[in-house]
């Protein structure tokens, strides 16, 4: 990246201008300290740095778009802090303003730094090795030797070992010496790192902004169609447009799930698979897919994923007349790996008086010491246990969750010793509710399964991105550039040689390349001052 | 052998590389406790030697009263018994993964909890320091890594330890192999690299001794090239192991490639302290001390992901602390 030169203050461009105080800049200059700033590598640094600092209060205060239910809670039991940290958009830190600011900031700067850079780059690319420094003995990874051979026969070796080496050669070396250097591509791997970087932004960007992620739990049995009102949550990107949405439908038919018996932990669910039937759209043709958890399905550029699965109960409420008034599955939320799960139903258009059931279901029911507990979490003996309410259950007033019954004006149903009113259903038993207000029975069990949707466009562009980065990276942490001078010279019936070799990249090591490339170059046996000028100079690290 | 059997194995596995590791940093004490005594003259060039490229323990005593060269003696004895002694612990440790991975039914491989992945974590950590002992002349760091790798796996069998279960759903893929390896030895690696630049501070702090346990570390720009090379090489692994294979898993599993998921956030933490590190190092050539400081923030960042997330964070998703069950809290609808 582009180090800022420190600024010196240009001559005035409108000289007649002279009420000017020294230091003080036009908006222009201004404008270009500041972009000279914001480029600078320090800059860039800087910003990386406040990004991961940024990003910490998110991992440490429930996030909104991570786990809504988690954050809710939170904001209940802190009420004088959430709205300090709602101001801060502390709930939200990845889609705060300031966080975008940090971003946004970076990715200019990343931008400023690669472009001037680049065209320093191919300049530099075309570029021949430097000629031979003056004195090789000042560098400090050198070495020398005598020979008998004449000076031209040592630098023609010298060139042929180098060029095989990969070195690019001085081509205007006619002197006496011989000038090479290699790692050309390290700077390429640097600036396609950084290009990298840039790519990956954007598209997780446009993840952000155009896609959307939603959720439902599908009862078997039923029919999926992709509109917004069949999602349980849904949360789109701030330019997502309904028109986005593929119209594809699909029948969720049968559910398989493998218990696995473990010594010591019991029954566990391993395996679960939801077979479907969809269309693409309504006029494609049925396709099958057994949808399962790590294995999403696509259809168009929204995919499909399994998360989780559970009970419904079907349960038929009859009013004091004998009327059905709601029959159906109604999903259970599992509490613990027993599959032990809680639910809630709400019959608001009831004649004789709103109902509503809240309780457990116990997959397979056992007392173990008089206490209801499940002994496995597959449905081998099912029951609801369920307390009824009436009155008035807020249905009409307020948007609700349906796994909350709210209970602040509704009244509990008793048993006539004045004991809350609780109905144990096995499977096909039916309870009679007092006071006239119907019968509730309990049909059977249903699987349902929990299924993500997500589109989130530019995920290729971002991995593409991000292997590029990491090919870029490895070629800028490993390519070593490094220059070699190798310079003959015949002196009182000798011919010295003197070899030096400089690493460019910090943190090489080039005594091993010059060793070898001596011990290449040297046909006659070592003399004792050669190896007295390795010795001395051997160890010098870095 | 049934399934309980090797389970069985791999806990006196792990109980018996303890042990034996527990050896090995006894016979490098007596290797440091031998060298302490050596007189000034002799320890300054058996701490060139180290400093240089030379095997364990080879101590270069040409002057002296035969005293001296006998220590000397004992000095490489007691080094050489001490690599051996490692080099064991290592086997059995890798025999205790084994046996975690065949225990388990189906087969898998032994890193799906967290005191799995501390005992491939240290087991690596280990196997690195033994491959790197030669060409990096790491001698000097034997009692460091023996006691780290025996605490370490003190801690996970006191605290962490757990039966072997099934992987949960979301858990068995195949990406549990290429992301939590990498994630593994980039982990070992950041680490061996950590403990090298503590001892540059300390080095740094100390000045060059010339008597003493700190005459044997290697002089300061070999720590500081050595760490670097640890560095870059786990830099890579590190990006793979965050950057790609775990986003790709994210999405297949979890629906979306990337979910500020705690342990996500603090892995990038991680990346972006290390991208400074060789940023700093490459341009603003910031070597030694600085760079030093920084490799150490970013060890912290790894080890708080790895430690403190998991226990404190209640909302990640990466919770393999205990094993997560496989029920779902669907949103509001």
């Amino acid at each position: 990246m582009s180090t800022a030169p420190p600024e010196v203050p240009e001559a005035p461009e409108v000289p007649e201008a002279p009420e000017r105080r020294a230091g003080e800049l036009s908006p222009r200059e201004l404008g270009r300290w500041l972009w000279r700033q914001l480029t600078s590598m320090r800059t860039a640094l800087i910003l990386l740095l406040m990004l991961a600092l940024a990003a910490v209060p998110g991992s440490v205060i429930p996030q909104e778009g991570v786990d809504s239910v988690k954050t809710a809670r939170w904001q209940d039991a802190h009420p004088t802090l959430t709205p300090i940290y709602e101001k801060l958009s502390l709930f939200s830190v990845y889609d705060s303003p300031w966080f975008s600011a940090i971003y946004l900031l970076l990715m200019v700067s990343l931008v400023g730094c690669i472009i001037p850079r680049t065209f320093v780059y191919l300049r530099a690319i075309r570029a021949a090795p430097p000629a031979a420094p003056r004195n090789l003995g000042r560098l400090p990874d050198h070495t020398s030797y005598e020979t008998d051979e004449s000076a031209g026969d040592v630098l023609e070796r010298a060139r042929a070992a180098l060029k095989e080496r990969g070195y690019r050669l001085r081509p205007d070396d006619g002197g006496d010496a011989v000038s090479a250097e290699r790692g050309y591509l390290r700077e390429v791997g640097n600036l396609i790192f950084h290009l990298s970087v840039v790519v990956v932004l954007v598209a997780f960007a446009m993840g952000g902004l155009f896609g959307f992620r939603g959720g439902a739990i599908i009862v078997q049995g039923t029919t999926f169609t992709n509109t917004l009102t069949q999602y349980d949550d849904f949360e789109p990107g701030q330019l997502f447009s309904a028109g986005r949405m593929d119209p594809f439908t699909f029948s969720f038919d049968d559910f398989d799930v493998e218990w696995q018996n473990t010594p010591r932990r019991g029954v566990l669910a391993r395996a679960f698979k939801a077979g479907l039937t969809y269309r693409e759209s309504p006029d494609a043709p049925e396709k099958t897919y057994d949808l399962r958890v790590n294995h999403p399905l696509s259809v168009g550029d929204t995919d499909v994923f399994l998360i989780g699965h559970g009970y419904a109960p079907m349960i038929t409420v009859k009013d004091g007349n004998g009327q059905e008034v709601f029959s159906g599955p109604v999903p259970f939320l599992p509490q613990d790996p027993t599959f032990l799960s809680f639910g809630v139903l709400k019959v608001p258009d009831s004649p004789t008086g709103e109902i509503g059931l809240e309780g457990l279901f116990y997959p397979t029911f056992q007392l173990v010491d008089g206490n209801p507990v499940t002994i496995y979490p597959n449905d081998a003996n099912p029951l609801i246990s369920m307390q009824v309410y009436t009155g008035d259950l807020g249905l009409e007033t307020s948007a609700q969750s349906v796994y909350d019954l709210d209970k602040t004006n509704a009244e509990q149903l008793l048993t006539a010793e004045g004991k809350p009113l609780r109905l144990d259903l096995e499977l096909g038993e039916s309870a009679t509710l007092p006071d006239g207000l119907g019968t509730v029975t309990f049909d059977g069990v249903r699987p349902w399964t929990r299924i993500q949707f997500s589109q989130t466009p530019g995920k290729e562009a971002a991995l593409v991105g991000v292997v590029l980065a990491l090919v870029g990276l490895l070629g800028s942490l490993f390519i070593r550039p490094r220059r070699v001078w190798v310079r003959a010279r015949r002196e009182g019936g000798v011919t010295m040689v003197e070899v030096a070799a400089l690493d460019r990249s910090g943190g090489g090591d080039v005594v091993p390349v010059l060793e070898e490339l001596v011990d290449g170059l040297r046909t006659d046996a070592p003399t004792s001052k050669a190896r007295d000028a390795r010795e001395d100079e051997g160890r010098t690290d870095t | 052998m049934t399934n309980s059997a090797w389970e069985t194995l791999s806990d006196q596995a792990v109980a018996v590389a303890g042990v034996v590791y527990f050896l090995a940093l006894l016979a490098h004490l007596v290797e440091w406790a031998s060298l302490r005594e050596v007189a000034p003259a002799s320890v300054a060039a058996a701490g060139g030697a180290a400093g240089g490229e030379v095997g364990t323990g080879a101590v270069a005593v040409d002057t002296g009263p035969d005293r001296t060269a006998e220590r000397a003696r004992r000095v490489a004895l007691f080094g050489r018994l001490g690599l051996l002694l490692t080099g064991l612990a290592c086997a059995v440790h890798f025999v205790a993964l084994l046996g975690r991975g065949l225990a388990a039914d189906p087969n898998r491989v032994p890193w799906g909890n967290m005191y799995e992945f501390t005992v491939s974590g240290t087991f690596v950590v280990t196997l690195m320091y033994l491959v790197l002992h030669r060409r990096f002349a790491l001698a000097w760091m034997a009692p460091i890594v023996t006691g780290f790798v025996l605490t370490t796996l003190m801690i996970a069998v006191i605290w962490l330890h757990s039966e072997v279960t099934p992987l949960t759903e979301a858990l068995n893929s195949y990406w549990l192999v290429i992301h939590v390896v990498s994630a593994v030895i980039a982990t070992g690696a950041f680490t061996l690299g950590g403990i090298l630049s503590a001892a540059y501070l300390v080095k740094d702090r100390r000045g060059e001794a010339t008597s003493g346990p700190l005459a044997r570390v290697p002089s300061l720009p070999t720590l500081d090239r050595i760490s670097y090379r640890i560095h870059a090489f786990a830099f890579p692994v590190w990006t793979f192991a965050v950057l790609i294979t775990g986003p790709i898993w994210a999405h297949e599993a979890w629906s979306s490639y990337w979910n500020w998921d705690p342990k996500e956030v603090w892995a990038f933490i991680t990346w972006v302290v290390y991208a400074a590190y060789l940023h700093a190092r490459s341009t603003a050539g910031w070597k030694g001390r600085n760079a030093a400081i920084l490799a150490l923030v970013g060890v912290a960042t790894l080890w708080f992901n790895f430690v403190g997330i998991n226990f404190f964070s209640t909302t990640t998703q990466h919770g393999y602390a205990e094993s997560a069950p496989a029920f779902v809290e669907p949103g509001e609808r």
